[in-house]
């Protein structure tokens, strides 16, 4: 999922050729933009619309501030259909999207929805995936863990902080897979609201392991409550050398959780490229790389064609993983 | 000691003019918000948002400022359910029921004042709790589990009878019938759709709010729709205020019923899955299982029943900051927004936060201590002022009502399918009082049922479908006789109280219309 990483120099450099063509692109002017978080306050989708405000306008490549909408509802199927049907030629309108808009699209949570409904613009960072224990747990590597589930799949009790299904049950899935246990849809996945009520799970020790984000699981590795036993990244983080990844543990497995935006399939191509330059000219800002990475995310970049074949090949991903573990006929 | 100065330090931080001056504002603004049915404290911190931005504030003034409008809409939700009999937010809901029929009487002044002091120190024991206690604290919460949550959802179920006990079966009916509500929308767990009929706006759930301001707020416009029949006849006169201050004596008589509603409260703040309506509501049931078993006085304008659930509730806001500073995870809908302006303002809590940035932390206690001062200093004196909102005429006031509800709701989602579903809610709720159904079930199950339902579940995956396991622990055996005392009890009491209630039994109002 990830043939599309790019390191943060490259990305700096590709920026700044153009910024350059960027500076033509006047033609088209944000009014009164408003950017929708599928979501309540407080997850991914509302950091992605609340940062890209704040950034924008503090960069002035928009005048009017940013008005930030929360339209929950239906896993962001809400804010889909209102997109589509309701805004489809709005030109001033971006929305949160992150690898939950493009696998609920794979799975048909959508209601129809094909990737062609919006425009997806950009993507700018991405959050890796990992499976955390309490400290005191008897699993000291991954591999132990597999070899008891392997034993019996409904000994491991997983917490995850989404829906059966979703890309917090799908990661130690394939994790499972990649250890040879043949039904995954054994294993014994327990689905909480959101990250921090799974953590709770766990720490209460209702369950044995945790699947979340990466950025979910730091406070309380850093605070000795856990133990992440496996990141689902292609190699060690450089600022966590210490966490080892599941590829080198024997499970070729890399889950990143990409964040981005979408507007409108009907808008000019003026906007659509406003807004791609937009987003580029905030992802070259110093400041906001320090806020991807306080908030634990690796910076991870695709715009305008690459942006397509990108959430082509993860929907498609997606699609063939689904069917495999038996989510989607 | 070493609390104390960094307590110190953080008031050092908090009183400066210019954070004052925020306090202030966003006392101001927040009572504003809660009283107006729709924009809850969740709204209230999320509209002012993106002005704590643009102003360019820092990380403790923004805070200063939002958690001021937080305690406020606490603070302003009681307003109009006193007022009114529209809770201005969701765990207003209890203040109603004694609240209006307070209002009804004359007692207006009095229930608003008192329920400001109880307010008030709800909110301030529960401060104190979160800078002595949070990280013990967080152990309790712990200690819940989904097993453990489920039995305490069947308390407050259980416990259920002891509000409208007058029939039990149609407390069951209303109770039944606010489940069935709850289950529409996708089903958290796995994602499916039920009873949403291939409609969109129905994957959500039905929104709370809708529910109570239709059943509440429509339902009430609608009686008087009905009574009046367009004569604009004001029946019974000039409505009295009342005193503004209650009397010592009745002050005194609550004490009790607030140290035991703030308690209650400040425990369910706690827990991050119950949250402040949990803890009003049981608030309210078990100080009227304490002093009233008879039901007396009841749902009928008693003082005790407004204080209970108010310093529940505004001790469950403080309490529900525990788990939002300590864990990360949000006890409510506004400790979620308030935890997505941490987050923004790169302050990321959870266990090393209190280490990490104590200047924060601190800063922002000092801030809800001044906050809770203010409020009461500002609330006690404008007591005579929203007591006016009475001597409009009803016929006046009911379509303000009406307009302030579909306001209110459209708000929210900013959907007409949401306003029509709300004058649904108006005409069912109608229905029911009509019948005799009491409302408060209804409310109750459409609240906590999916919180229950997921527990539930949860629970039975992890046994792997062994319901010993609701029994598996202590606590959660402790918390099933709690609840089969709650539900055992006034069956036994009702026997001798039957008798007695026959003979007082003119008109059994539920809602206190």
């Amino acid at each position: 999922m990830l043939k599309n990483f790019i390191r943060t120099g490259t990305i700096a450099a590709i920026v700044a050729t153009l910024g350059v063509s960027g500076a033509h692109a006047q033609s088209f002017k944000a009014e009164n933009p408003q950017c929708i978080a599928p979501s309540n306050p407080g997850g991914g989708w509302d950091f992605i619309c609340r940062t890209t405000a704040k950034f924008l306008f503090d960069l002035k490549v928009i005048e009017d501030s940013m008005q930030v909408t929360n339209m929950s509802g239906g896993g962001g199927g809400v804010a889909f259909a209102h997109v589509t049907k309701e805004r489809n030629e709005d030109n001033n309108l971006i929305v949160a999207a992150s690898m939950s808009t493009s696998a609920r699209i794979a799975q048909g949570i959508y209601e129809g929805a094909t990737q062609d409904d919006v425009h997806f613009l950009a993507t700018f960072g991405a959050e890796y995936g990992a499976i955390a224990v309490q400290s005191d747990s008897k699993y000291e590597t991954l591999t132990q863990m597999m070899d008891d589930i392997k034993a019996d799949p409904r000994s491991v009790g997983i917490a995850g902080g989404s829906s059966v299904g979703s890309f917090d049950h799908i990661k130690p899935m394939l994790v499972a897979q990649k250890a040879g246990l043949e039904d995954v849809t054994q294993l014994k996945y327990v689905s909480f609201d959101g990250g921090g009520e799974a953590m709770t799970g766990l720490l209460s020790g209702a369950t044995e392991a945790l699947s979340g984000d990466f950025s979910e699981m730091l406070g309380f590795m850093e605070s000795g409550d856990v133990r992440i036993i496996a990141i689902l990244a292609p190699e060690r983080l450089k600022k966590f050398p210490d966490i080892p990844t599941a590829k080198e543990q024997g499970y070729d497995v890399v889950g990143a959780n990409w964040r981005g935006l979408y507007m409108p399939a009907g808008a000019s191509d003026e906007a659509k490229e406003f807004w791609s330059n937009a987003i580029q000219t905030m992802v070259a800002d110093e400041g906001f790389q320090k806020t991807l990475e306080d908030a634990a995310m690796a910076p991870f970049n695709n715009f305008g064609d690459d942006m397509y074949q990108f959430v082509a090949g993860s929907i498609e991903d997606v699609t063939k993983l689904s069917k495999e573990i038996g989510i989607i006929d | 000691m070493e609390i104390l100065s960094l307590l110190a330090g953080g008031f050092a931080v908090a009183l400066t003019p210019e954070n004052l001056f925020l306090a202030l504002m966003g006392c101001f603004l927040g009572t504003l918000m809660g009283a107006l049915p729709g924009l809850g404290p969740a709204n209230g911190v999320a509209i002012l948002i993106p002005i704590a931005f643009s102003l360019g504030l820092g990380p403790t003034p923004s805070l200063i400022l939002l958690t001021s409008v937080y305690y406020g809409a606490m603070y302003g939700g009681r307003i109009s359910s006193i007022l009114l009999n529209i809770p201005g937010d969701e765990p207003a809901m209890m203040t109603c029921l004694d609240g209006y029929p307070m209002a009804q009487q004359g007692k207006a002044g009095e229930a608003l004042s008192l329920s400001g002091i109880a307010s008030f120190v709800g909110a301030f024991v529960a401060t104190c709790g979160l800078v002595v206690l949070a990280p013990q604290l967080v152990k309790i919460a712990l200690l819940f589990g989904p097993a453990e949550y489920f039995v305490l959802f069947t308390v407050a179920f259980a416990t259920l009878g002891g509000i409208t006990s007058t029939n039990q079966a149609k407390s069951a009916f209303a109770a039944a019938l606010g489940l069935g509500i709850a289950m529409i929308g996708s089903d958290s767990q796995t994602g499916s759709q039920r009873f949403t009929f291939d409609h969109i706006h129905l994957y959500d759930g039905i929104d709370f709010l809708i529910a109570i301001v239709g059943l509440f707020a429509l339902s009430e416009v609608f009686i008087f729709l009905e009574q009046h029949k367009g004569s604009a006849a004001v029946s019974s006169g000039p409505p009295k205020i009342g005193r503004i201050l209650p009397d010592l004596k009745i002050l005194k008589r609550c004490v009790p019923s607030i140290s035991r509603g703030t308690a209650l409260g400040f425990f369910s703040g706690v827990l991050p899955g119950a949250g402040a309506s949990l803890g009003s509501f049981l608030a309210y049931s078990l100080e009227k299982q304490t002093v009233d078993r008879k039901g007396e006085t009841f749902g009928k304008g008693d003082p005790r029943g407004v204080a209970a659930p108010e310093a529940g509730n505004n001790a469950a806001s403080g309490g529900a900051l525990v788990p939002m500073l300590a864990l990360g995870v949000p006890g409510s809908g506004t400790t979620a927004v308030l935890l997505a302006v941490l987050l923004q303002l790169n302050i990321t809590p959870g266990p090393l936060l209190f280490t990490k940035n104590p200047d924060v932390v601190w800063g922002l206690i000092a801030a809800l201590f001044i906050g809770n001062f203010m409020l009461l200093a500002m609330n006690i004196p404008l007591v005579g002022l929203f007591t006016r909102v009475l001597l409009i005429p009803t016929r006046i006031l009911m379509p303000v009502v009406a307009m302030i509800s579909f306001v209110g709701i459209y708000s929210i989602t900013g959907s007409t399918f949401d306003v029509m579903l709300m004058v649904g809610f108006g005409v069912a709720g109608w229905i029911l009082r009509k019948l005799d159904v009491p409302l408060v079930p209804v409310i109750l199950g459409i609240l906590l049922g999916n919180q229950m339902e997921v527990n539930l579940r949860r629970a039975m995956t992890i046994s792997d479908g062994d319901w010993l396991t609701l029994v598996g622990s202590p606590l959660a055996i402790i918390l099933w006789i709690i609840a089969i005392a709650g539900f055992v009890l006034p069956m036994i009491y009702g026997r001798r109280m039957r008798a007695r209630m026959e003979s007082s039994r003119q008109d059994d109002e539920f809602v206190g219309d």
